[in-house]
């Protein structure tokens, strides 16, 4: 992963790596990562080969200046330095020193509003799925899908079991297909939460009595974690989303699974061991 | 005191000097005095934080039954946003350095309102008050029967605080609002304290616009003030325009609490959004407020040791306006993900970018400055030239967050966290540290060891790079801002920031120790200590350190 060199290059450079550990794949946070979580959708594709370019540009810009910077202590202290010039300003100078970085800015702008622009919305969705943020766990629907729906709550450490992770595993685990576009509406309704998976390159707020948008394809099968990302009251780090990618014909079976399992709205049902599914 | 020319001082009483003092050199060490003291009790938090956040798991912040304590965390990371912004770099930067270098900079005899000057003071030491007093509102250890049954229980860092105002430094409703969590006294109080808080801060800025416009020496155009002075005009005209609007906002956010109003309640069709659009319209300025005086104190510094004028002077100047009229039309780069239209973020993004360029000239200048200097590396150069790196690793990243696309992956993480300690925590508080070892001489008339002003920079250096450098990772990998516990896969960051906090600690402890020392065994400082060229003059160095109760009884003349 090209960005991750690029991180090692910046952190040694100043210093403070210790220890650098490669990440294996996953869409949960790993050791001592440097880096993102892989991309695992095409919105994270995009905003990641648009971060490997900026961490090019601002390394080599902080690069730059700690090289002035060590240049002048070096060649200008006093020592070696004993009269200083009189000249007070270079009208060439300072015009160039504005104009490099506004051909900089455009350089980055034009991809910046690409991702901006390509992650924004899907005009065609195959399927929708619906988030409510609630203190503190997040309610899912699928209108397209019979209306399942089902809340979703964080695991408590002491019934944590088998591969799941602390404070990002939940009771019922959101089964969505790979390969297609899904669009996601968010709302909440009490205060205001974020839906986040930094795998999916998505993070949304959930504003109360307003329905916000966004879209993802997730490219892969796979367990992929997140986290509320706006602060919403005592047990804000306590209401994680953990996202099962399965393949179409397995959603399809989960569906009607689900169906029967979640036939009431508010019903509670026990482990439903999705795991197996994804696998 | 008869013969060596102070009986002219009319210094009144101890009371009356401090507590009703009209005397713009007494009111900045007020100023100063209550940063410091801010300072430590916002340490304190940040402290406590860092040594939560050490390990996964909760350790510290627990409630009296020992479960995690989420509330007691959200107020933490309130009260050490709010105390840092409001009671130590603003009072820090503009009322303690402002207040004393803006007159003896421009040769006036004092600021235009003296007795306004001393509301200013007196009105944020109730803010503050309010603030840490809403912390303990409904606290168990004020109650009676808490320490009737204290031997079964034990008594926890909970016990010691009410539910207190946590809602982020930033205030958002609904969870600011009284139906979710926060219903008792404390919101209203914090509120409060932001009231006089932002009243002081805009009586002080009416003040310095006034004497900045009114009151400079003969021959002082405004093309031949001090980047000091005008690094306080700018921001002065931010603190007027910015803070009515906060005022504003959470004047609405009381009503709406306490008056049934629902100017931000969406159950009764008011619109969260608008608070947070009020909010940045004030906060980003307010970032910039923070900063610019920062930039004032830096190129004087820079200045002077490397025994040259600053290069690029009109550029420096107008770079700064040109940061203080864009840094109000970038606002909503704060909320990226609120749901705004794909083209209001867009236009964000493009206008935020905008402002690297005056920055980049800055920074340029500053190193064009010491290109050619004859550069002596004293302890308030240290700190200028560390600000200068770390300004640029935290611009740096606010490139990176200025684009809408991308700040998507990293908005509400620690990359955020990192961004903005690195320019406000690494660059106004070392501007802070770098004005204070610059100038202490000159206020205090004693001098500072240079070992231990250098030693205090190096500790603090290693220290905070090693607080936030990691924090880029953790945000990079997806850990959220805010959360009193984290993943366990984010142990090993949060480890090593952790180290780092405590390293700035005892740094923090050292500058304690270095202040007293200073005052009651540093060697008297002459008018100009730092043998300020010609070149790099400002009329301050004119003057006796300390300068005479009243200065310039005779108006100097600038050529």
């Amino acid at each position: 992963m090209k960005k991750h060199v690029f991180f090692a290059v910046f952190a040694a450079f100043l210093g403070l790596v210790s220890v650098v550990a490669a990440p294996a794949f996953a869409g949960a946070p790993v050791d001592w990562a440097l880096g993102m979580q892989p991309a695992a959708s095409s919105s994270a594709d995009r905003i990641q080969d648009f971060h490997d370019m900026l961490m090019i540009i601002i390394t080599a810009i902080t690069i730059f200046v700690t090289l002035l910077l060590i240049f002048v202590v070096v060649r200008y202290n006093r020592h070696v330095n004993k009269v200083p010039s009189k000249v007070t300003h270079n009208v060439l100078l300072e015009v160039i020193w504005t104009v490099i970085p506004i051909v900089i800015l455009i350089i980055i702008a034009v991809p910046s509003f690409k991702v901006l622009y390509k992650n924004d919305r899907v005009t065609s969705p195959e399927m929708t799925l619906k988030i409510t943020g609630y203190q503190w766990y997040w309610g899912y629907e699928y209108p397209d899908n019979d209306g399942i729906s089902f809340d979703s709550r964080m695991v408590a450490d002491e019934d944590i079991e088998g591969d799941q992770k602390r404070l990002l595993s939940t009771d019922n685990v959101v089964v969505l297909p790979v390969e297609t576009d899904i669009a996601i509406l968010v709302t909440a309704n009490d205060v205001i939460h974020a839906w986040a998976i930094p795998a999916f390159g998505v993070k949304i707020d959930a504003v109360p009595m307003r329905t916000n948008e966004t879209w993802f394809r997730i490219d892969r099968p796979g367990v992929y974690y997140g986290q509320c990302s706006e602060i919403c009251g005592k047990d804000h780090s306590y209401m994680p989303i953990e996202i099962h990618a399965v393949t179409k014909e397995e959603f399809k079976a989960w569906t009607e699974r689900a169906k029967l399992e979640f036939s009431s709205n508010d019903a509670v049902i026990g482990d439903v061991k999705l795991s197996a599914l994804a696998n | 005191m008869s013969d060596d020319g102070q009986e002219h001082s009319h210094k009144p009483g101890f009371f009356a000097r401090w507590f009703m003092s009209t005397n713009h050199k007494d009111i900045g060490t007020l100023y100063i005095i209550f940063s410091i003291f801010a300072g430590l009790i916002g340490g304190l938090f940040s402290m406590i934080m860092r040594m939560e956040l050490q390990e996964p798991g909760v350790q510290l912040l627990v409630d009296s039954a020992g479960n995690p304590d989420g509330q007691l965390w959200n107020m933490f990371i309130t009260a050490h946003g709010l105390i840092m912004v409001f009671f130590v770099v603003m009072p820090g930067l503009i009322g303690g350095f402002g207040n004393w270098f803006v007159p003896l900079m421009i040769g006036a005899p004092d600021m235009a309102f003296p007795r306004l000057n001393n509301i200013s003071f007196w009105l944020i030491v109730p803010a503050f008050l309010l603030l840490l007093l809403s912390a303990l509102i409904g606290a168990e250890v004020l109650s009676p029967e808490f320490w009737a049954n204290v031997d079964a229980t034990g008594v926890k860092i909970g016990d010691f605080f009410g539910v207190g105002a946590g809602t982020g430094w930033t205030v958002y409703p609904p969870l600011s609002g009284s139906a979710y969590g926060h219903d008792g006294m404390a919101v209203d109080m914090a509120i409060f304290s932001l009231h006089l808080a932002g009243a002081s801060s805009i009586l002080g800025a009416a003040n310095f616009i006034t004497t900045i416009f009114n009151m400079r020496a003969p021959g002082m155009t405004l093309h031949k003030m001090p980047l000091f002075v005008w690094s306080m005009l700018i921001t002065s005209f931010l603190l007027v325009l910015s803070l009515p609007v906060l005022g504003g906002a959470i004047t609405m956010l009381l009503t709406d609490r306490n008056f049934g109003t629902s100017f931000f309640n969406p159950e009764g069709g008011g619109d969260p959004i608008l608070y947070q659009h009020l909010f940045w319209f004030f906060g980003h300025p307010e970032v910039y407020i923070m900063i610019l005086p920062a930039f004032g104190i830096m190129s004087h510094i820079i200045s002077t040791f490397s025994q040259r004028p600053i290069f690029g002077y009109l550029g420096m100047a107008y770079a700064m306006i040109s940061i203080g009229v864009v840094g109000f039309v970038v606002w909503a780069h704060h909320m990226y993900t609120v749901g705004m239209s794909v083209d209001t973020r867009a236009y964000f993004t493009a206008a935020t970018l905008i402002i690297a360029v005056p920055t980049g000239i800055k920074i340029f200048s500053w190193i064009a400055t010491m290109w050619g200097g004859s550069i002596r590396f004293t302890t308030p150069m240290l700190w200028a030239i560390g600000f200068i790196f770390l300004f640029t690793v935290g611009g740096v990243t606010g490139v990176v967050l200025a684009n809408g696309g991308m700040d998507v992956a990293l908005h509400d993480t620690y990359y955020v966290v990192a961004h903005f300690h690195y320019v406000l925590s690494l660059g106004a508080v070392f501007a802070l540290f770098a004005g204070f070892y610059y100038w202490i001489g000159k206020m205090s008339g004693r001098l500072c060891p240079e070992w231990m002003g250098k030693l205090h920079f190096w500790l603090t250096f290693i220290g905070v790079n090693t607080v936030f450098f990691p924090q880029h990772f953790l945000g990079l990998g997806g850990m959220p801002r805010r959360i009193i516990d984290y993943p366990d896969a984010f142990e090993g960051w949060n480890m090593v920031s952790s180290y780092g906090a405590y390293l700035t600690g005892i740094a923090t402890i050292w500058f304690i120790f270095v202040v007293f020392y200073t005052l009651f065994f540093g060697k008297k400082a002459s008018g100009n200590y730092w043998d300020v060229q010609p070149q790099c003059y400002t009329l301050e160095w004119s003057l006796s350190s300390p300068p005479p109760f009243h200065q310039f009884e005779i108006q100097p003349k600038v050529k």
